[in-house]
Formats: C-alpha cells, structure tokens, sequence
C-alpha cells in the first residue's frame, strides 16, 4: 500500500437493481490535496462518497481508504476520517463548546485533549464571545467554518466536504477556503464536493462524474486546455449533460 | 408599478430580518435579489405574498395593498418557496390539477404558458411528486406557480444546490417567461446569476446595500483590481494578507482578486514583495470587478472584525 495515496478506488461499481448508480469508477487522491469530486444532480457523487466513508457497500470493485478496505474494514475508515455536510453539521441545540465536546467524546479523545482541542479551536475561530451560545442562534457562515473545524477534531487524515458552503456569503465562503487550505497545507487531505465553480479552480485536481462515470479528472489548467475552455464553468457545461 | 416596497421593517424577536427596505420592481421587469442565507429574501418574499405581516411599512404588488387586498393578492401572483412544497403523495399531473382547480382555472386554459417546461416532465405525469429528481420537482413546482397565469412571480432560490447546467437551463425559461409579460422577482445566493437580471438588489443582513443593473453596480466598484497569481494559492494569500498595504484580497478562481489601498500603486512593488516571500510564477494582472467583488466590498464593513480573526 502506497502511504502517499490516501484514497485508492479501482472499478468502484455501485448498482441499485437494474440501475447503476456509480459506474466503474478508478482514481487515487493524494496526502495533503485538495480533491474536488464535481457532477451534476444525480451523477452519482453522493453514492461514491457514501461509499468511500463506509456506510454503503459498494457492488463491485476495490477501494481504500486512509489505508482500509471499504468492504472489510468501514469501521476503521469512520475513525480515521474527518466528514462535513452542510444538511447535517452541528447540534443547533447545544453551544459551540458543548458541541466541540460532544463530537471530541465521540471520536475517543481524552477529556484533557477535548480541553485544549476546544480552547485552541474557538480562539482560532474567533468564537470567543459566543463561546457558550447554541449553535443555532450563530449565523450559517460561521456554523459552517466551526463545523468543519470539528470534522478535524481527532485529526483525521482525510476529510470529506459534501457542499460545505451553499447558500453562504461569499467572504465568509472565502474565509472557508481558507481553512480548507490550512488544513491542506498541513498535511490533510480534503476531498470536496461543490456547486460554486470558483471553487472548483481552488482544487489541486477535479474530477467531474457524468451518469455514473468520471468523465475527466486533471487539474483545473488542464481541464481547461483539454475542453478549450476559460473556466471551470465551461468546462463543467460541456461536460456535464453527458 | 409592478411590485412597490416602501420603508418595510420585520423584527423576530431580537434578530432585524428586515431593516427598511424600499425598492419598486416594473412592469415586465426581471428583478433580483442577491444575498446569502439570512440576508433577509425569505421574509421579504413572506411579505409580499401576503403570508406574513411586515411590522412597519407598506408595500404593494400587481397595484394591490399586501395587507387590505391579500386575497387579489394572492390570485395574481405565482410564488415558488424555496423549500419544495407540493403534495408528494401526489403525482405530477394531479398536483398540478389540483393547483389550476384552487385557482379556478384548468390545465388546458394556461397551457401554452407551462407547455415548454410541462413537456420536459411529462413522461413522469403518474409519478408521485416525493418520487422525482430535485430538477423535476422544481419543473413542477414552476409549472404549477404559472398554472393561473400570474402577473407577478416569486421565485424564493429556485437554483440553491443546483448544479451549473441545470441552473443554466432554468434561467433560461425564465427569460423565455419574462418575454410573455410576466413580471419576475427572484432571489438567489449565487452572485454570477445576479448579472441575468434587469436590475438586482443586493441584500445583506437585512439591508439594501446598492440597487442597480448589474453593469452599473460593477462600474461603481471604488478601485482598480488586480488577479494575482503565483505557484502556491496558501501562501499568496497568506503573503498578501500580510501585505500592509492591502484593501481586499479575495480567492476568485485560479487568481486572487487584490486591491491596494495607495492611489499609485505600483504592481512591481506587490511583484517583488510576493518574490522576497518565496512565491514563484508570479502573475499580476489588472481585471475588471464582477457583482461578487462589490457585494463583498458593500458587506466589508461589518465583516472586517471576523475576517481578521479568521485570515491567520
């Protein structure tokens, strides 16, 4: 097993019935870089990322992640990685420190580890005035920059980002990449899905998945010289009605 | 004057939704609303469908007062929540009879106005609306805000989570509706569909902060503006936030949007600093401003406490 290859997919087949949701799918992703896995509604992104997390069995094929196998080892896979969406995040109930606690207990750690995770966490955050609000009373942009915060928590080496800046204004998406950088250039690996095109040009590579299939997979420059295109956004509707 | 809006204030609790908004929309006109989540749009759309109370002001839409003539209100205009709110235990063509019958209407008298977008979902007409695709359901529900041939149509972030081409495709029904007469208000997150519109409003944490045609509010933009561009995004924008004479720097694509608060601003004095913080590749380029940069250049002010806590 290759260290530098945090996720390994070959032939990933994933079929309903009849229908065949992911299409033998082959791609690796690399330490520390930021994976952007693009499609449009539909193409099958949700059900590859279910899979690469370990909670759906995949039909056919071989994947691993942060070194397990998806089919054998899925519960290894949840420790090891790092998961944010923006359907589900933070416990809108609980205060931004309950939350950092209740997530930090989940993965295992020490409450003395909890501690300093929370403390470090809400100064680099600038939370400290609100520090003992519910979550729910935050405005979105923040709940999501805290959100991903916690999906590193027990830093994981992967990360998995399903549309974690819809609907938030566009600074504070900025401040987001920001942190998805940090992360990044500190070693973890993000893998990233996203309707905003901008962003797909911040990933170090880009795969877009038409009707099941990964139809292109490069980086940003590439992608553009090979579909002749100015920007991700082209290249995306040349692509993406298959 | 199609949709009038004067002076309206909403408040839930502590939080000011709406802080005295003033806008008209004209006849036949495509207007946009531009904001993130909480900006406000929801509750300005509540309003003016005549679903909720404004706590101050007036406003009026089709000439009819939002409060004393709700019901014409009501039998006038098309609305499209942004949470898909049609009868899933129905299927596609039952919902929408059941909507053309509450307004009195049939599928048959309006049809040519739904035709184009009615004949896209069809082949699904048995299928429960629980059961289609997000695109589908949000042809259906398009169709059925038309089904009585409104004069105004609301349409609340009907391409929120969408994806590019689907978005594409339904801005251009849109434009296709406009030309039958109908006026439009529409709201979205997404700034680069601000510049679809004939005039937009942008709107943030429940103010107006310019309304204009897109290509007025871009030609407002204070500065010159830069794409800079090196080998590594993490530490250009590192460098450049450091930089003591920036104004804004914002990631947009591959380049980063870069401003200088120094009227003769000398880009080889930014080059040579990037170069003595080890960048390498180092692009500089003057470019022209689009709606994002000047929404985020309105929205600075109140933002410029959390952004610097979050830039290191």
């Amino acid at each position: 097993m290759n260290n530098d290859k945090v996720i390994q997919v070959e032939s990933l087949t994933k079929m309903f019935g009849d229908f065949i949701a992911v299409n033998d799918i082959t791609f690796d992703v690399n330490k520390g870089e930021i994976f952007g896995f693009l499609g449009a509604n539909g193409a099958g992104k949700t059900t590859a990322m279910k899979m690469l997390i370990g909670i759906s069995k995949p039909t056919f094929g071989k994947a691993h992640v942060a070194g397990f196998d998806v089919f054998t080892d899925a519960e290894n896979i949840k420790k090891n990685i790092g998961y944010m969406s923006q359907k589900f995040a933070l416990y809108d109930d609980l205060t931004v420190k309950e939350n950092i606690t209740f997530f930090g207990g989940i993965y295992g750690l020490s409450r003395k580890r909890i501690k300093e995770k929370a403390n470090t966490l809400i100064e680099e955050l600038g939370l400290g005035n609100v520090a003992n609000q519910l979550v729910g009373s935050l405005p979105l942009g923040w709940k999501q920059k805290l959100s991903f915060s916690v999906s590193l928590i027990h830093d994981p080496k992967i990360v998995f980002l399903d549309e974690p800046t819809g609907g938030v204004d566009p600074i504070t998406r900025r401040q987001f990449w920001e942190l998805i950088y940090k992360a990044a250039n500190q070693g973890t690996t993000i893998f990233v899905t996203t309707h905003y095109m901008d962003e797909a040009e911040y990933c170090d590579r880009v795969s877009i998945m038409v009707n099941g299939k990964i139809e292109a997979l490069d980086t940003p420059k590439k992608l553009k010289e090979q579909f002749k295109a100015a920007n991700m956004n082209d290249v995306f509707l040349k692509l993406a009605r298959g | 004057m199609s949709i009038s809006v004067s002076n309206i204030s909403k408040s839930y609790k502590d939080v000011k939704a709406l802080q005295n908004i003033s806008f008209e929309v004209n006849e036949g006109e495509l207007f946009g609303l531009i904001g993130p989540d909480g900006a406000g749009k929801t509750t300005l759309f509540r309003i003016l469908t005549t679903l909720l109370f404004a706590d101050e002001g007036s406003a009026t839409v089709a000439d009819y007062n939002v409060v004393a003539d709700y019901k014409k209100i009501r039998n006038n205009v098309g609305y499209m929540p942004g949470k898909f709110s049609l009868y899933q235990d129905l299927t596609v063509e039952e919902n929408l009879s059941f909507f053309a019958t509450i307004f009195g209407t049939t599928i048959e008298e309006n049809y040519d106005l739904i035709k184009e977008i009615y004949l896209q979902i069809e082949p699904f007409k048995n299928r429960r609306a629980g059961k289609l695709s997000g695109g589908m359901k949000q042809k259906l529900a398009l169709c059925c805000a038309l089904i009585h041939k409104p004069k105004v149509l609301f349409l609340d972030e009907p391409t929120t989570g969408v994806d590019p081409v689907s978005r594409k495709e339904f801005w251009e029904m849109l434009k296709r509706l406009q030309q039958k007469g109908i006026t439009i208000l529409v709201s979205t997150p997404y700034m680069d569909e601000a510049e679809l519109c004939d005039r937009i409003a942008l709107l943030q944490d429940g103010k107006i902060l310019e309304i204009d045609t897109p290509q007025a509010i871009i030609n407002h933009y204070p500065k010159p503006i830069f794409n800079v561009g090196a080998n590594n995004m993490y530490q250009l924008i590192n460098s450049l936030n450091d930089y003591e004479y920036n104004h804004s720097v914002y990631p947009f694509g591959e380049f980063v949007h870069y401003t200088d608060n120094r009227s003769d601003f000398d880009p080889k004095t930014l080059k040579d600093y990037l170069e003595s913080k080890n960048l390498t590749d180092v692009v500089i380029e003057k470019t022209v401003a689009t709606i994002e940069d000047t929404f985020m250049e309105l929205a600075k002010p109140s933002f410029s406490k959390t952004s610097e806590h979050n830039v290191k």
